[in-house]
């Protein structure tokens, strides 16, 4: 299952930009069209390639937000204000214009539709991305596997595929959606806006009984303390897998170069 | 390596990229990213272990106390992650797998390295000889906090950052190369960030 993602070697595609949505004040879905694209699995991600007319190029990984859809790639990405790469996709970019990317890429942090046990999501803020891959996989595949997504983002403006999510919950979809607070809540919302803790996992997260899976997916700081909640509540690590971006202990300055504007790559050590 | 070199419409960039130290396809970072496949194990220095096992099966293997006997030196080197950030300069302190190997008898030509935790990643031997690599233990001057591996990790600087396994407990000498975690999941057998080998067959 995992480890047959990526076959051979990877090639730079041009896309082509055909769609964009408006997330949240400051994240932009691009729907691109990849003539040649092989396929993905949800979780993964592709490199972007930007290159000036004098031929300087950056690259930057995001993680793709669609599900497996023949040629169709959607990435969401989160402005960083310092950012090299991210300012161009959010705000400059025009229908019609090319893209390179090469992927997919990552064989780790990955949701198959083979998998039957409970899938426990945690992210948080643009972490999110390659999370909704996997419930909107999970969903074209018609699969049974419980899902249980717990969402932690500041304030209810930053909730990313927010019409979305709140279908899942209308639907009866079997994905359980849990939103956390930071900074700002909603109104009557039952707690004050505060970090994510044990009490949240308890009363929230499958039970550790339930030998679920686990992937969570957010800034350094938060992947740290959301891995070892659940870590603590009993769930085995080889089932917590994570992916992490930005600087250690600065999610808040981090550049768009770290990796995801949305959460891409996985690894260590890397 | 591009047939077609295609020009953004509208991208100027910033170029940060410091191009003369860093290797092609590498920003420059003065954070310490930390990504890592789950999550941080805590290890206690009673119980951590590390050990060489040779091809034939000979095992040598040093408690916490006993390794930090072990002769240690001051690197400064550059590292280089696959996720393209490259930081200069930074000061570590380890155990040359030199003085680990050098009662150790081998013709083995290749290397796991195994980690607490499960990770593992490939490296041939003669990558981690010669002065090349290190078990390290310190980083600028401080303990190695364990989301960065603590309380030991290999370095292996002159190859892409994921070769230098966080919370190593061993290596394993092989006659022939097998891949690692991440080089079953698509990235390279070797991951020379020169040769910008990052993902398999590049």
């Amino acid at each position: 299952m995992e480890g047959t993602a990526v076959h051979g070697r990877l090639s730079w595609h041009v896309a082509k930009v055909v769609d964009r949505r408006t997330e949240t004040e400051t994240a932009r879905t691009l729907v691109l069209d990849v003539p040649g694209w092989p396929g993905h699995e949800a979780g993964q991600h592709v490199d972007v390639r930007l290159r000036a007319a004098d031929g300087y190029t950056a690259v930057r990984s995001y993680s793709i937000a669609s599900a497996p859809n023949g040629e169709r790639v959607e990435i969401t990405i989160e402005l960083m204000l310092d950012g090299e790469v991210s300012p161009y996709l959010v705000e400059t970019i025009s229908l019609g214009s090319p893209l390179e990317i090469l992927g997919p890429i990552g064989g780790w942090f990955i949701w198959t539709p083979d998998q039957t046990e409970p899938a426990q999501l945690i992210a948080g803020g643009s972490g999110i991305v390659p999370l909704m891959a996997m419930i909107r996989t999970r969903k074209n595949a018609a699969s049974p596997a419980p899902f249980r997504l717990i969402y932690s983002v500041r304030s209810p403006n930053d909730i990313y595929y927010a019409e979305e999510l709140r279908q899942l919950e209308v639907e009866a979809s079997g994905v359980g959606v849990t939103f956390n607070y930071t900074r700002v809540a909603p109104p009557q919302w039952p707690s004050t806006p505060q970090r994510i803790g044990p009490s949240l996992i308890k009363a929230t997260a499958f039970a550790s009984s339930q030998n679920p899976i686990a992937y969570v997916c957010g800034p350094t700081g938060f992947v740290e303390v959301a891995s070892r909640l659940l870590t603590q509540a009993g769930y085995d690590a080889s089932r917590v897998r994570t992916e992490r971006f930005g600087p250690t202990g600065t999610p808040d300055s981090r550049d768009d170069a770290a990796v995801g504007g949305a959460g891409a790559l996985p690894a260590d050590s890397r | 390596m591009d047939e077609t070199p295609l020009t953004t419409p509208g991208f100027v960039g910033k170029r940060r990229r410091d191009s003369g130290a860093l290797p092609p396809g590498q920003y420059l970072t003065k954070d310490f990213p930390v990504l890592s496949a789950g999550p941080t194990p805590s290890i206690l220095l009673s119980a951590w272990e590390f050990s060489v096992v040779a091809e034939n099966g000979a095992t040598r293997t040093w408690s916490w106390s006993q390794f930090r006997e072990l002769p240690s030196e001051g690197i400064t080197t550059d590292i280089h992650c696959v996720t393209r950030w490259s930081k200069l300069g930074t000061h570590w302190e380890g155990v040359s797998i030199d003085t680990l190997l050098r009662d150790v008898e081998t013709s083995a030509g290749f290397a796991m390295a195994h980690s607490y935790g499960g990770y593992s990643t490939n490296v041939p031997l003669a990558d981690l000889r010669s002065g090349k690599a290190w078990i390290a233990f310190r980083f600028d001057g401080k303990d190695l906090e364990p989301e960065h591996g603590g309380p030991a990790r290999l370095l292996v600087p002159h190859l892409y950052f994921w070769k230098s396994a966080k919370w190593v407990r061993g290596l394993s000498l092989l006659p022939q190369d097998e891949p690692g975690f991440w080089e079953q999941r698509g990235y390279n057998m070797y991951g020379d960030p020169w040769r910008e080998q990052r993902y398999t067959g590049d």
